[in-house]
């Protein structure tokens, strides 16, 4: 399998120019593989979401390298990391984080418009499976305030899947979902890692979660703990 | 750009209330501005009016000789502006009239009335009963010699001037100026009258104008002018003889130009305020749409956008509230308080509200560049 993303000594110390900086990631090296389905699980405070924000580019590393592919991503500027996160990446937060003032449908369709190509039938008819698939087909038009906090979860997924990224990268996707629905959306991603061929990089504290995905990083004072990866079944 | 104009849209239609209150803002702002405007430009046109407008604005003469060929020369001055609203030929002499007993030293002034009338607007000053002459020795009286010589219409009056022939003139009617110094002294007859008197030709003794605009009326029109004729002529301007007026209308201008100026800073302090608040309302929105790889020019853009609509519906409410307080005011205040109404003023107004709602929203504009990704997910 080919490698899609790899992390090379990825330092992270906040408030670097103040009295007292906190390093929170040391040397992390990380290789991750297309299509793979990654959890990574450890203590509060352990750096999962600081690791995750630095793979997702909303932050940058102190030290370190991250490429995707065969780029550096060290090496663009950030208008050209905005317009890799939005091709690239799809991403799934803890508190949903769909914009209320816009509908379903519409925050689905959201980083399809970022990226200033005209809303075709095409892209529409997809946001529309997207959201059947997530079973959300009745509520395409209902503003995102309208929706329970499952329903807005879901639709965040359909959101992050819409410009065909390359990776998702969720931080407890499911943190403040009841156990029903957490299963229900597990299940989704995975559903979705094996039509799609997408690469889920998922943030966990539920170590039953954790052991259904094919490798399980764990995290522990800002080093790699623990990797596990499950042997390949046929 | 589309996107961020139809994000601006949601934004604002999202929080109603809030919007309602900031177009609110802005629309106060604008109508105060059109109101105090209206109004100091009404008293301003007014006060010009009655300072200069019934009177020559500008004068050509000659010093100490009379104008000969004075048709030609008029040709001469109309074609050389554009400015000149109405021409017109005047001839004066002195002298004083008698009747009985009474005598009264008077300035005789010979009229073109068809011209002349555009400029001293006689017809609207005639008392009861008058009518302009329309033959010669025929005179009109202000209207305090009425009293001062006992006289009436259709009576005749002795003219005595001190060089020339004395004449009789027969009264056909009154005029009042508004204005003691002419009512007290000024009597109107038809050039030929005076020219008869003074015995020189066919001459007068000044071309008087008014103009469309009056304040062109020294760096411009006078320039025009003499450029065309010979320097032996004098051209005098309102202007130059008017230097207190000039300066309190200046003064009008500039404390018009105040008001306007604080007007602007008010809407720009409470848009600006009102939409630093917004990002900071927006803040999570702006990490989602960030985290979603919106660029930060668009992300700018949304609140150039919102400063724009804010602006347009603020500009259109406060022209409408202005000019119903306008008519409100003219309607309803029973006060003849002058009102000048103009659609550039009102253009104006609203043209500078829009901008300062944009200036305003730069500032949030800017604010959200800085605002961090992470921050907005940490903090949920
Ligand atoms: N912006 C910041 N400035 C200073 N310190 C920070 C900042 N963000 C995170 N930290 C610190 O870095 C450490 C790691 O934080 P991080 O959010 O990555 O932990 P986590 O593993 O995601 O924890 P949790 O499971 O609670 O979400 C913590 O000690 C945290 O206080
Ligand atoms: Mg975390």
């Amino acid at each position: 399998m080919a490698s899609i993303l790899s992390l090379r000594k990825i330092n992270k110390t906040y408030g670097e120019n103040t009295k007292n900086p906190t390093k929170v990631l040391f040397d992390v090296d990380l290789e991750f593989e297309e299509s793979s389905f990654n959890s990574i699980i450890g203590q509060s405070g352990s750096g999962k979401s600081t690791l995750l924000n630095i793979i997702g580019s909303l932050d940058r590393p102190t030290s370190g390298n991250i490429y995707f592919k065969e780029e550096d991503l060290g090496k663009l500027s950030n208008k050209q990391l905005a317009e890799f996160r939005n091709r690239s990446l799809g991403f799934i937060f803890q508190f949903h984080y769909l914009l209320p003032e816009f509908t379903a449908m519409e925050n689905v369709l959201m980083p399809y418009r970022i990226s200033k190509k005209e809303i075709t039938e095409d892209v529409t008819s997809r946001a529309e499976e997207l959201l059947d698939i997530v079973g959300l087909g009745n509520f395409k038009h209902k503003l995102a305030t309208n929706l329970s906090g499952g329903q807005q979860q879901r639709v965040a997924i359909a959101r992050s899947l819409i410009n065909n990224p390359s990776i998702v990268l969720a931080d407890e996707p499911t943190g403040n979902l009841d156990s029903d629905t957490t299963e229900k959306v597990y299940e989704l991603l995975r559903d979705i890692n094996k039509k799609f061929k997408t690469t889920f990089i998922i943030i966990t504290h539920d170590r039953t979660v954790a052991e259904k995905t094919d490798r399980v990083i764990e995290i522990k004072d800002g080093k790699v703990y623990l990797d596990i990866s499950k042997q390949k079944t046929l | 750009m589309k996107l961020a104009f139809q994000i601006a849209k949601r934004f604002l239609l999202a929080s109603k209330r809030q919007t309602i209150v900031i177009i609110l803002g802005i629309a106060v702002g604008v109508s105060v501005q059109v109101f105090i405007g209206a109004l100091i430009a009404g008293l301003q046109d007014s006060l010009v009016n009655t300072t200069i407008g019934s009177r020559s604005q500008i004068t050509i003469n000659i010093e100490d000789e009379y104008i000969t060929g004075y048709n030609e020369l008029i040709d001469t001055i109309k074609d050389s502006s554009e400015n000149i609203r109405v021409i017109t030929p005047t001839i004066t002499t002195s002298g004083s009239l008698i009747k009985n007993s009474n005598s009264e030293i008077i300035v005789l002034r010979g009229f073109e009335f068809d011209s002349a009338d555009n400029i001293y607007k006689l017809t609207e000053k005639l008392t009861e009963g008058s009518t302009l002459p329309d033959e010669d020795n025929e005179i009109l009286l202000g209207i305090n010699l009425k009293e001062n010589l006992g006289i009436d219409i259709g009576d005749t009056v002795e003219f005595d001037s001190a060089i020339y022939d004395n004449r009789d003139f027969k009264v056909v009617g009154f005029f009042d100026f508004e204005v003691n110094e002419i009512n007290n002294t000024w009597t109107i007859s038809t050039i030929n009258t005076v020219q008869a008197i003074i015995e020189q030709g066919d001459v007068v003794g000044n071309i008087e104008m008014q103009l469309n605009e009056v304040f062109d009326a020294e760096d411009f029109t006078k320039t025009e002018i003499a450029k065309n004729i010979d320097n032996k002529y004098n051209i005098s301007t309102w202007i130059s003889e008017n230097e207190s007026l000039l300066s309190g209308l200046q003064g009008q201008s500039i404390s018009s130009l105040m008001i306007q100026i604080f007007v602007i800073v008010s809407v720009v302090l409470g848009i600006s305020s009102t939409l630093a608040i917004t990002v900071l309302q927006k803040s999570k929105q702006l990490g989602i749409l960030k985290a979603m790889g919106i660029q930060d020019s668009d992300a700018s853009l949304i609140f150039l956008f919102e400063g724009l609509l804010l602006g347009i519906f603020g500009a259109i409410v406060g022209l409408l509230l202005g000019i119903g307080l306008l008519y409100a005011f003219t309607t309803f205040s029973g006060t003849d308080i002058p009102i000048s109404f103009d659609l550039g003023f009102l253009a104006l107004s609203a043209g500078i509200a829009i901008a300062a709602s944009m200036i305003a929203a730069l500032i949030p504009a800017l604010k959200s560049r800085k605002l961090s990704v992470i921050e907005v997910i940490r903090n949920g």
